[in-house]
């Protein structure tokens, strides 16, 4: 499903990705794992298009992220580390969701319901008026319904509550099958009932690949 | 087609919530009455009178702020973007980076454009309920020099977004070509080089490259071509070529700097890293 081959990135003379070359498929779930600064934000940002590779390529079921971004991104869901200060209201950021992506209005409101956020009580509100743990909430709302083959969290719990975690990862249970679920993450034990592989990248190489 | 004017319709409602909108607004709103309070209608200077006097004042004081306000409102919606990590979040969905840009600068467009040409519009209307004669032939012509003007610097605007690394070095950017822009009309810059006995050609071509010296040649050339208040390269662009041409080409040639502008900003804005 994602190919990376050879892929190497460089940032002036500091090289963040170091010729890494791994695939990720169909019905796993993989942590990706590593100190600051090993490379794992530089690979999934590379994954979803937003770099220009200075060696290698990503390719997305045999299609370029950067060239055919639109049909890429069309079975991409993602959820960053932290949210961004959007300055729409919720109602806005859902319309546009739903037109550009095609996602039903009323799975994001499910999808919320189930993440104990009320979306219907601050349809008016600026997202990034809402409280870290919301806006984490709402990003992880519209990422499961959105119904992505692939599914990218870039450390997605760092806002959450014990109660909130408990709820993502329950909906996480029950929506991957088929897909490939790749996070980011220093909390191993966290994820460890829900990953069956582990990366573990330093200095922009990828040392160690284990099936788990 | 659907993503380009989502994009464009979820920008405007985005300014027109932003407080730099309010102020936009009122700056250009208080302006025209403030005007109208001073009495600018029934006084004459120089000739001009009435509504004409009341909308070339209008336009002079706009070819100074507007160009900055345009600058600054817009030098940072890419770059911005970019620096809090809201592309990043906004650009993972299948939207063309095509969409997103123009998208954002036809939002962008009608949201600094709007203001400006109200204003003009609520003095028309006062004039005429005031019982002043309406002068259609100033008021389409600068309609379209404003429009023209918005393009332009809204282009440059978005043109430095794309490249520029953070929002503060956009802003320092933006600044830069305003001051630059300005010093070169021809009563400033333009007359020194004069005074200097530089070639006649290099100083009639850096004014005419300059869209703030032609918007305000543009603006007064409906006037008498031999006022004093032109300036020696207006008199002399004025007396070189006819006055339709001049209005197409002052119309013409901003649009087309803003247009180039911008679709190099687009060219840059894809060829760069997206975050």
């Amino acid at each position: 499903m994602i190919k990376v081959s050879n892929l190497t990135k460089k940032f002036g003379s500091h090289i963040s990705l170091d010729n890494v070359t791994c695939e990720f498929h169909k019905n796993e779930s993989i942590a990706l794992m590593g100190a600051n600064g090993a490379g794992k934000t530089t690979l999934i940002r590379s994954i979803l298009g937003y770099y220009h590779p200075n060696n290698g390529e990503v390719l997305i079921d045999g299609k370029n992220p950067i060239k055919e971004r639109v049909e890429v991104l069309k079975n991409i869901s993602f959820v960053p580390q932290l949210p961004p200060p959007i300055k729409l209201s919720l109602d806005e950021l859902i319309q546009y969701i739903s037109i550009s992506a095609n996602v039903d209005k009323d799975l994001i409101s499910h999808y919320a319901d189930e993440m104990q956020l009320d979306i219907k009580a601050n349809l008016s509100k600026s997202f990034f008026k809402l409280s870290g743990g919301m806006k984490q909430k709402m990003l992880i709302a519209i990422s499961l319904a959105k119904k992505s083959d692939i599914i990218i969290y870039d450390e997605p719990t760092a806002n959450l509550d014990p109660k909130a975690r408990d709820d993502f990862y329950r909906l996480l249970k029950q929506n991957e099958n088929e897909k490939v679920l790749l996070f980011v993450t220093h909390r191993l034990e966290e994820v460890k009932d829900l990953v069956n592989r582990q990366i573990y990248m330093d200095l922009g190489k990828v040392v160690s690949d284990e099936i788990v | 087609m659907k993503n380009l004017f989502l994009i464009a319709y979820l920008d405007l409602k985005e300014s027109l919530r932003a407080k730099w909108f309010v102020v936009y607004s009122l700056v250009f709103g208080g302006l025209i009455a403030l005007f109208f309070i001073a009495g600018v209608t029934e006084s004459q200077v120089m000739g001009f009178s009435g509504l004409s006097r009341l909308l070339l004042m209008y336009i002079q004081v706009t070819i100074v702020i507007l160009p900055i306000f345009i600058l600054i409102t817009t030098v940072r919606s890419i770059s911005g973007d970019r620096d809090n990590h809201i592309l990043e979040y906004m650009l993972s969905f299948p939207i063309s980076l095509r969409q997103y840009y123009w998208g954002k600068i036809i939002g962008r467009f009608i949201t600094v454009y709007i203001p400006v040409i109200f204003a003009m519009i609520i003095a028309v209307l006062y004039g005429a309920f005031k019982g002043a004669q309406i002068p259609w032939s100033i008021f389409f012509l600068y309609t379209g020099l404003l429009f023209a003007l918005s393009s332009a610097f809204l282009g440059i605007a978005f043109f430095i977004s794309s490249f520029v690394k953070s929002s503060e070095i956009a802003l320092g950017l933006a600044f830069f070509v305003w001051i630059f822009l300005l010093a070169f009309i021809d009563i400033a810059l333009i007359s020194l080089m004069m005074q200097q006995r530089f070639d006649e050609q290099l100083i009639i071509f850096i004014a005419m490259a300059n869209p703030m010296e032609i918007f305000r040649v543009a603006a007064i050339s409906l006037f008498d071509p031999e006022l004093t208040v032109m300036g020696p390269v207006a008199f002399y662009i004025l007396d070189s070529m006819s006055q339709s041409v001049f209005v197409a080409l002052s119309i013409g040639y901003p649009l087309t700097l803003g247009l180039l502008f911008a679709y190099l900003g687009f060219k840059i804005f894809e060829k760069k890293d997206l975050v």
